[in-house]
């Protein structure tokens, strides 16, 4: 077997060393009745590469990718080119089979890029500080609702009807399992300002997402004002990271804490994961971060280098009174964000910014012109809803025999009966002049 | 403007005055003095051709971020230097042993690399029409399979995304399953022996659930008289974390009877799946009244730990909690087409919610899946074999020199005391060491009750000779150890760094770049 170098006289030799006489002496511990004769029933013995490439290769091809056709799926991932040169990064040896960087003296490849990374995603979102990196938008989310209700020692959080569906449902899943009550507006695609009179003085935050779920962009700034004048903080919540060159970041609309995804920058598709969580807060909430955080310091020498820090938050050294219980976070993806970051800079994120806005303004131009279609978001970066004559459903079903991904429909991500004829469409700097007349054309056929 | 590897910048003060041993250029021979990104003149530079934006028109409204986005842009032959010379300071499985305990830290096959970037699975959206990614969903059906069969449980949750996810949602299963019992109010107590990994409390505690723990015995396993005592008052149980093998590396031989006390006691059994990797293809945890278990498949089934991440966490479930289950999850309907169900107001109404948008972290489920079908159900059983020889060779071969911290065979992991350490030398001093001799240290003062522990995981992909050398390098840095050798505080002298100041880290935390005080430009600029 190919992954096993030990040979038969080594298990011989070995097993004699020890003074044992076969395997099985170590698994003498196991209870009888659970041991098993030999290999499980059920499952194929082993295979060689060809074999096992050629399996994986015929589910793959079952798949219709994001570059086969016309291609308009967002509402919290969304398709971008990244650059060739971060994937080559990603799999050097030392960045990927390595592990957490508990031993800085032999990872400082990996806490250099991560206290990289930290800087990046403050100056993304205008936060003073940003962790190395959480699971996903959506776990960072609800990390965020947990610790707003640890600072401001309250046990209230509301949540805007424009936040993203599944966000919503894994705070609230991980608040009320705390027993923290959580209160959500109702679905609105231009709703994210109700925040600022649904905070009262039991509320630990409120939770508004820009651009939201609806692609709507918002300046959350008065709800901000309306948190602060409670004591209660604002959550800033993102999915798309590239609209932050150009909508206002969470950091200058006055969030306490900034949650989102970035996926977006860097990082594939990959079907939902693995993404990586964005997670930066102001100074003053720092020690109750949840999350891994790398710090410069200086070693024996007086050389400067990088550990991680503040672990006495963590829940290896304090347990059950840990500010969470991640450990393993996304590294690999952070590395991935980070690399296509460093390619980008300030100035060629801001231009891919101004592709994906300029994409997504001449698709609602196009899809304007076509009878019935009202576009609905007010204001938006790349994602927009849309509303459509008929069925949403049927709509995108008809979109996909003309070769079109037309989009998400809003009652997918709803609860049922909710916007039914509602049709959530992304545009990247990937979708060209000839996807967006080809989608306006099957819609005027459909319609 | 030139930089050190300190990132000051060179100039004659710094070049005459610099310390012995240190060159003009910061480098080393291979080892590249390299900066920070922030610390190069790429200031309103990029490395991405994009095409002009046209600007037409705008439908921000009038709303616009004030500050621009001020981050350096280095060209594709910088980003790709900046990268590569950081990765040589970084230790890594593909350049050497990495007996990290309780990690797993085996061969990352390069196959499950090239078949996670098939486009048919990187380049597919989690929001696409199911029609079109059948194949993504027959393959998380069937690694479901794969998982469901290697560990004898009847359902499995795919979408967790680490270890401790998994735990959250094994954690978060139970508390539904108290709450249809009606019961959710009274049982709070969680079970927790004192070696667990410090996921298990915290994880406990984030689902609302109260930790009390339990001793450990002297043999290393859980102290049952102090089980059976906790056990005395039942109606608050709501069940058991454990490890097993636990972190000790040991079987819990009285794994059956702790699944019968907490089953009696009205409780849940959740095992600590990070084990998983000693017993897979032997041992069915289904057969062990096991309740739920996540698998971390960046162990026992091979993908990357990426230097800190991504993870995946599926989580088994008995008939018990099955019901309970998060969404999404994937059905194969009588046509033979898979649904993904993803509202938990369908079918699946007991659910216990969702944990996390989309459908879990498929790059690692198409990594996993390879993995398995490359060792079959007959190379899984070895690897479990190979894994627990290797570690019971490393520990016969250092008995003699270390303290092993308990009698008899281990599983997967040698778990070392530091009772051999002479006066004024500490484990820590030990890890230091292996680094010198090229090695990745071990896991240390892990598990919490062994003083000075010291947690060896060979892992199955390490060859004899490989080992053999290791052992020899351990032998040697013990027998200093033992005899006092002062010298090994100082280590490592070899790495790139010296030791790290933690503590100056953690009282006064950087944790961004940040410009410097105008006094140091104008330095700067004078030069």
């Amino acid at each position: 077997m190919r992954y096993l170098p030990l040979t038969e006289a080594d298990r011989a030799e070995m097993l004699a060393t020890i003074g044992a006489e076969r395997v099985d002496d170590f698994f003498g511990d196991v209870p009888e009745a659970a041991r098993l004769p030999g290999p499980i029933d059920g499952l194929p013995n082993h295979q060689g590469e060809l074999a096992v490439e050629r399996h994986l290769s015929n589910l793959g091809v079952r798949n219709r990718t994001a570059n086969e056709g016309r291609f308009f799926v967002g509402c919290g991932a969304y398709k971008h080119h990244v650059p060739a040169t971060v994937d080559h990064i990603i799999q050097r040896s030392e960045f990927l089979t390595t592990y957490t960087p508990y031993q800085p003296e032999i990872a400082q490849g990996t806490l250099h890029s991560l206290f990289e990374f930290q800087t990046q995603v403050a100056e993304l979102t205008a936060m003073d500080v940003a962790n190395a990196s959480m699971y996903d938008g959506s776990t960072s989310c609800a990390e965020a609702a947990l610790m707003a209700c640890r600072v401001t020692r309250r046990r209230k959080v509301v949540l805007s009807g424009g936040l993203h569906p599944h966000y919503a449902a894994a705070t609230r899943l991980l608040c009320e399992a705390q027993g923290i009550e959580v209160v959500s507006l109702p679905p609105a695609i231009d709703g994210e300002l109700d925040l600022a009179a649904a905070v009262d003085g039991d509320t630990a935050c409120v939770i508004g997402q820009s651009p939201n779920v609806f692609g709507t962009v918002t300046d959350l700034s008065p709800v901000a004002d309306a948190a602060h004048a409670q004591k209660a903080l604002l959550v800033s919540v993102f999915t798309e990271a590239v609209s932050l060159a150009m909508v206002p970041p969470p950091g200058e609309m006055g969030a306490d804490i900034a949650a989102g995804e970035g996926q977006s920058i860097g990082n594939s598709l990959n079907f939902g994961g693995p993404y990586v969580g964005l997670f930066a807060a102001s100074q003053k909430l720092m020690r109750q971060m949840p999350g891994r955080l790398c710090g410069e310091t200086v070693d024996a020498d007086g050389k400067r280098g990088f550990v991680l820090t503040l672990s006495t938050r963590e829940q290896h050294i304090r347990r059950d009174k840990a500010t969470s219980n991640i450990c393993t976070n996304s590294g690999l993806c952070a590395l991935a964000f980070t690399a296509h970051m460093t390619l980008l800079g300030g100035v060629g994120l801001k231009r891919l910014a101004e592709l994906n806005h300029d994409a997504a303004c001449a698709l609602a131009d196009a899809l304007e012109t076509v009878p019935g279609v009202e576009i609905l978001t007010p204001r938006f970066f790349n994602e927009f809803a849309f509303k459509t004559p008929v069925n949403a459903e049927a709509v995108l079903a008809m979109l996909e025999e003309r070769g079109v991904l037309g989009g998400v429909r809003a009652s997918r991500l709803l609860p049922a009966g909710t916007m039914d004829d509602v049709i959530i469409a992304a545009a990247t700097e990937c979708t060209t002049p000839d996807d967006i007349s080809a989608y306006a054309d099957a819609l005027k056929e459909i319609v | 403007m030139t930089m050190n590897n300190q990132g000051r910048p060179t100039s004659p003060t710094l070049v005459d005055n610099r310390p012995e041993g240190e060159t003009i250029s910061g480098s080393r021979g291979l080892l590249q003095a390299e900066p920070l990104i922030f610390e190069t003149d790429r200031w309103n530079q990029t490395g991405v051709d994009l095409p002009e934006p046209k600007r037409t028109r705008s439908r921000l409204g009038d709303l616009r971020r004030k500050a621009e986005v001020s981050l350096p842009g280095l060209s594709e032959p910088e980003t790709v230097r900046h990268y590569v010379r950081l990765s040589q300071r970084n230790y890594a499985i593909d350049l050497g042993f990495f007996p990290l305990g309780s990690c797993t830290m085996k061969h990352n096959p390069r196959l499950n690399e090239r078949m996670a970037r098939l486009p048919g699975f990187a380049d597919i959206h989690p929001l696409q029409p199911q029609s079109t990614v059948q194949g993504a969903l027959q393959l998380i059906d069937e690694l479901a399979g794969w998982l469901k069969t290697l560990t004898g449980m009847p359902a499995v949750a795919m979408s967790p995304k680490a270890g401790a996810h998994g735990e959250l949602c094994g954690m978060l299963a139970i508390r539904r399953a108290l709450e249809v019992r009606g019961e959710l109010a009274t049982r709070k107590r969680v079970l927790v022996p004192a070696s667990a990994h410090g996921t298990n409390p915290a994880t406990a505690i984030q689902c609302g659930f109260t930790v009390d723990e339990i001793e450990a015995a002297p043999d290393g396993r859980v102290d049952m008289d102090d089980l059976r005592q906790k056990l005395a008052v039942t109606d608050d149980i709501a069940g058991i974390m454990l490890t097993n093998p636990n972190t000790c590396g040991l079987f819990e031989r009285d794994i059956r009877e702790i699944a019968d006390l907490i089953h009696a006691a009205g409780g849940y059994f959740y095992c600590d799946g990070a084990n998983f990797n000693a017993i897979v293809g032997r041992v069915r945890p289904g057969d062990l009244g096991v309740d739920a278990m996540h698998i971390n498949l960046h162990k026992t089934f091979s993908t990357p730990h990426g230097g800190g991440g991504p993870g995946s966490g599926p989580t088994v479930l008995s008939d018990a909690l099955a019901p309970y289950a998060p969404v999404p999850f994937v059905e194969r309907d009588e046509d033979g087409q898979y649904q993904l169900i993803e509202d938990d107001r369908r079918e699946s109404r007991d659910s216990f919610g969702r944990m996390v948008a989309f459908h879990g972290q498929m790059g690692m489920f198409v990594r996993a899946l390879t993995y398995m079908l490359s060792h079959g159900a007959d190379g899984l059983k070895r690897v479990a074999e190979d894994s627990v020889l290797n570690a019971n060779y490393v520990q016969a071969r250092l008995k003699a020199v270390m303290t092993p911290a308990f009698d008899g065979y281990c599983m997967h992991e040698a778990l070392f005391s530091d009772a051999f350490v002479a006066d004024g030398i500490e484990t820590i001093d030990i890890a230091k060491a292996l680094i010198d001799e090229g090695y990745h240290p071990m896991t240390m003062y892990f598990p919490l009750v062994v003083h000075g522990a010291m947690l060896v995981e060979p892992t199955e992909t390490e060859s004899k000779a490989e080992l053999d050398r290791f052992c020899e390098a351990m032998a040697g840095i013990a027998r200093r150890a033992a005899e006092g050798d002062m010298s090994l505080k100082t280590a490592p002298v070899h790495a790139p760094l010296r030791r790290l100041d933690e503590t100056r880290a953690a009282r006064k935390p950087i944790l961004k770049w940040e410009r410097p005080e105008p006094e140091s430009e104008q330095l700067a600029a004078a030069e």
